[in-house]
């Protein structure tokens, strides 16, 4: 997070330097929007606090473990549609599971669809682009990562084996 | 409009009172959601305002003409190459790459332009995909970037064509 800081700390320098009417402006126009979309971002908190509790990891290992590949796999990708979980968490406990036997093609299914799916930044997402474009963008993105799982699945020879 | 406001606030309200409660009588779920949601929060509110400053600052220095002749409609098949590369850089999560979509469309993006940049904000994010590599192997995120990517690409330019067919537009966020 600091290499964001720094950059921003950074254009606001040289932006202050060349123009500190734009600069003045530039801080205006952030504020507004951040408040504008504040409340989506809270909606956002709320459905993420609720959801974790009732998706724990344990939860998910146990799913993803399952014995038939094609099932997980569909459990997987619901799973990680439902959820958030930031890449220092999602991908660590992809490297456990995987060590664990757990397929690379449930794996593949979980941390994409949990990247490309996104439920609980659906009102956000709504905020801007309206309810039809969120339904069609991340039902899109559900066929986008199964593909990415069965190619997983078909490279790694566990379709064929 | 109304009502939808009052709902939230509603919603709002009720949600904290049960933290609260939760807090007060020691009900162990509650808590934990409490939890959960101040962590993410903290978490937000770090990344939050250095975003959207860098967004104000994008808004009033980047001129309308640039992002047009790169990213617009006028643009070319290039202009795909410029979002992807853009995406890599995104911090947090998918949740930022929102208000920095809705800011290059309000500078004139085209919508298919837009699309990608979403589609491969979530799956290209270079500090993400690193931390994949190292965990999963770099075979794995080669086969998820060569199979995903075409794909954002191709299902994005369907769904901008037909959303500029039908004059749609995006909302500033409400």
């Amino acid at each position: 997070m600091y290499y964001l800081y720094i950059v921003a700390g950074l254009a606001l320098l040289v932006s202050l330097i060349a123009s500190r009417g734009k600069t003045v402006r530039a801080l205006k126009i952030a504020a507004r929007r951040l408040i504008r979309i504040l409340p989506a971002f809270l909606i956002m908190l709320i459905l993420v606090s609720v959801v974790l509790y009732l998706v724990p990891d344990e939860l998910i290992s146990r799913y993803l473990g399952s014995d038939n590949k094609f099932t997980a796999m569909a459990l997987a990708s619901l799973l990680g549609s439902i959820t958030v979980m930031p890449g220092f968490i999602a991908f660590p406990l992809a490297g456990i599971l995987v060590q664990k036997g757990v397929a690379y093609m449930v794996i593949a299914a979980f941390t994409t669809t949990l990247m490309m799916v996104g439920m609980l930044t659906a009102p956000i997402e709504k905020a801007y682009f309206g309810l039809k474009v969120t339904i069609i963008r991340n039902v899109i993105g559900f066929f986008i990562a199964l593909a990415v799982a069965v190619m997983i699945g078909l490279f790694f020879g566990e379709i064929f084996p | 409009m109304k009502r939808n406001n009052i709902l939230k606030i509603l919603l709002f309200a009720s949600y904290f009172i049960f933290l609260l409660v939760a807090w007060l009588t020691g009900f162990n779920p509650g808590q934990q959601i409490g939890y959960n949601f101040g962590s993410f929060t903290a978490d937000m509110l770090k990344i939050l305002p250095g975003a959207f400053i860098l967004i104000g600052l994008f808004e009033v220095w980047v001129k309308r003409e640039t992002v047009e002749r790169h990213l617009g409609e006028e643009a070319g098949v290039k202009s795909y190459l410029w979002v992807i590369l853009l995406s890599g850089t995104t911090v947090g999560g998918l949740y930022l790459a929102f208000p920095v979509a809705y800011a290059l469309y309000s500078k004139g993006a085209r919508l298919s332009v837009i699309f990608t940049y979403l589609g491969a904000a979530a799956i290209c994010r270079i500090p993400m995909a690193i931390f994949e590599a190292s965990f999963l192997g770099i075979k794995f995120t080669a086969i998820r970037w060569l199979v995903s990517l075409p794909l954002v690409i191709l299902t994005s330019i369907l769904l901008g064509n037909y959303l500029t067919r039908r004059g749609y537009k995006l909302s500033a966020g409400e």
